[in-house]
């Protein structure tokens, strides 16, 4: 933890934290030394935090009026939409929340891929983030289930009917997770029960992703350790906390512009229609955030290898720190890397685009092609990169780079002859 | 392992984790298995059908295990083309008439077995069944013949009580 020692000032304090040391850890959280050019990519930690406290408060509140009976669901929705105080203004916050929760969690993965802040020594605050995004991920999707409408209802067959492309077991393992022989009433319950669990487990594993973090301390754009504390970093509080606060601001606009002016734009008109089992809709689409893994299940034509597929693309996430062979982090000094960055930013789009696009066609052509790059992109252009790219050199401090010109390799190669 | 006889403590160890073990499993299956399909859902495993009103060509849905079953009276040309395909040409190879007790009557699940949507009747490339979600296509005996799906539409367990009712289950 903290290198100095935290003694409180008044005697009681003094008292309680020998007994309990909260008073210690709030000291290490205020001062917790931050690499002083941090930008503002770095504030979308705590807007996540922000978004996870959000969905739980709004999610207990919506607990004391939803029914989780296949019955009564749809209808205790429509109850908090039209009878409820403020029900409407719960429900819009909970369902847009989800969604900024994800764009929030994207641009803090795709920061952290830029920054390669995924690299030693942080490669166990990174695997603790791929959990939370998987757990966030089975959330959604178990949330969007209890409206009980049509979509929730055939999103819900076809997501957990991936779980018997398992061959033998795969059949019984799917009645084993409805509860019956379809998406019934026990499937909803049981949905009901861990999506109220699941927020709880991220909270603490936010407190572990935190924790790992403060071990070696954050990266930063310019990717280079920072010697702490020295003049290379400033105290969390005031200045990332203010830093912080700001972003949320500007992130809370765009929030509410979603829930005040547009709160179905991202939704599905279809799920307006209370569940029914005789009828499937014309399009089943699932939200916007898994779309791009949605496209690389149907991009493949067997069902087995689409859902590995799926996974995969997914889980290979957690091998990216041995799968990057690059030792420098940042993508500022590395010209190729930074471009196939960008493309594979481009291609996850791509994915996304087409997975809201029937699977035919030319749909299904980009589709294939952008899965092919998508694997190709961590299995074979990143371990390749990292021995034959050349590197621009690295700064020698953090500060360089601000006072001498960014990043100029010209007082860098000075200062190391000089050395 | 090395060559000495196990010490008594070794094995006591090895008995205590053993015997924890199957305590452990022991009361870790009833939460498992609290999960499977209950027994007033198991209770609910047949259903009878009227057919008598079903006109040739038509297709009826009913609900049965809470998933759609087709019963489909088909037209003599549907029933020739399912006969006259090749077992070559099929991914999941089955003859007509091991789906179809009486020829007349398709009865099968109605759900893909690609991910459990339900397929529209009268659509595709064979004119029988497409499935909206992923663009399976099945023939008029239900058989997969193109798109992702991996097998035919299922058929249940099911007789004719007498001409006019089927018992599916």
């Amino acid at each position: 933890m903290s290198d100095h020692e935290y003694v409180p000032k008044s005697k009681f304090g003094k008292w309680f934290n020998d007994r309990l040391p909260l008073l210690t850890l709030a000291s290490h959280l205020t001062d917790y030394p931050t690499p002083k050019n941090l930008n503002y990519w770095w504030t979308f930690g705590g807007i996540l935090s922000f978004c996870l406290i959000i969905q739980i408060v709004t999610g207990l509140t919506l607990a004391m009026h939803y029914i989780a009976h296949a019955d009564l669901a749809f209808e205790s929705v429509e109850h908090i939409m039209r009878d409820v105080n403020y029900g409407w203004l719960i429900r819009y916050v909970h369902a847009n929340g989800a969604s900024m929760f994800f764009l929030a969690v994207y641009i803090h993965i795709f920061r952290s891929l830029f920054y390669g802040s995924y690299k030693s020594p942080r490669e166990i605050i990174w695997i603790i983030g791929i959990i939370i995004y998987l757990l966030m991920m089975a959330a959604a999707f178990m949330g969007y289930v209890l409206p009980w409408g049509q979509m929730s209802f055939w999103g819900a067959t076809v997501i957990t009917n991936l779980f018997s492309a398992i061959p033998l077991v795969g059949e019984g393992i799917v009645n084993w997770l409805w509860g019956g022989y379809s998406v019934d009433n026990p499937t909803l319950t049981r949905f009901f029960t861990l999506h109220y669990l699941i927020p709880f487990l991220i909270l603490g594993l936010v407190v572990l992703h935190i924790w790992a973090l403060h071990i070696p301390g954050n990266n930063n754009p310019v990717g280079i350790d920072v010697k702490k504390p020295s003049k290379d970093t400033v105290p969390f509080h005031p200045y990332i906390v203010i830093k912080d606060a700001f972003a949320l601001l500007m992130f809370m606009i765009v929030f509410a512009f979603f829930v005040f002016y547009s709160p179905n734009i991202l939704g599905h008109a279809d799920n307006y229609i209370e569940a029914n089992p005789m009828v499937t809709p014309a399009h089943i689409v699932p939200e916007w955030y898994l779309l791009p893994f949605y496209a690389i299940l149907r991009s493949v034509p067997d069902k087995l290898m689409g859902v590995v597929a799926m996974l995969s693309a997914i889980l290979i996430l957690a091998a990216l720190p041995w799968l990057d062979t690059s030792k420098i982090r940042s993508a500022v000094f590395r010209p190729l890397y930074k471009q196939f960055y960008w493309i594979l930013l481009a291609d996850v789009l791509i994915l996304g685009y087409v997975g809201a696009m029937p699977a035919e066609g030319l749909y299904l052509l980009i589709a294939r092609v952008a899965t092919a790059y998508y694997f190709i992109h961590f299995l074979m252009i990143l371990p390749i990169l990292g021995f034959k790219e050349k590197t621009i050199p690295l700064p020698l401090s953090i500060t360089e780079p601000v006072l001498g010109g960014f990043p100029n390799a010209a007082i860098v190669k000075r200062k190391e002859s000089l050395d | 392992m090395s060559e000495k006889k196990p010490e008594r403590r070794e094995f006591l160890f090895t008995a205590s984790y053993a015997v924890g073990a199957v305590g452990v499993g022991a009361v870790v299956w009833p939460l498992v298995d609290q999960m499977n399909p209950d027994a007033s859902v198991k209770a609910l495993a047949s259903t009878e059908v009227d057919i008598s009103s079903v006109q040739s060509g038509k297709t009826i849905t009913v609900l049965w295990r809470g998933k759609p079953v087709f019963i489909k009276r088909r037209t003599p040309e549907e029933i020739a083309e399912a006969r006259a395909v090749k077992m070559k040409d099929l991914k999941d190879p089955q003859k007509d008439e091991d789906r179809a007790k009486d020829p007349e009557w398709l009865v099968m699940v109605g759900v893909c077995t690609h991910l459990g949507c339900v397929p529209l009747n009268d659509k595709g490339d064979y004119n029988g069944w497409f499935c909206p979600c992923h663009g399976s296509h099945y023939d008029t005996s239900g058989r997969i013949r193109k798109g992702p799906a991996p097998s035919n539409m299922q058929v249940p367990k099911y007789e004719f009580v007498n001409s006019n009712t089927i018992k599916i289950g």
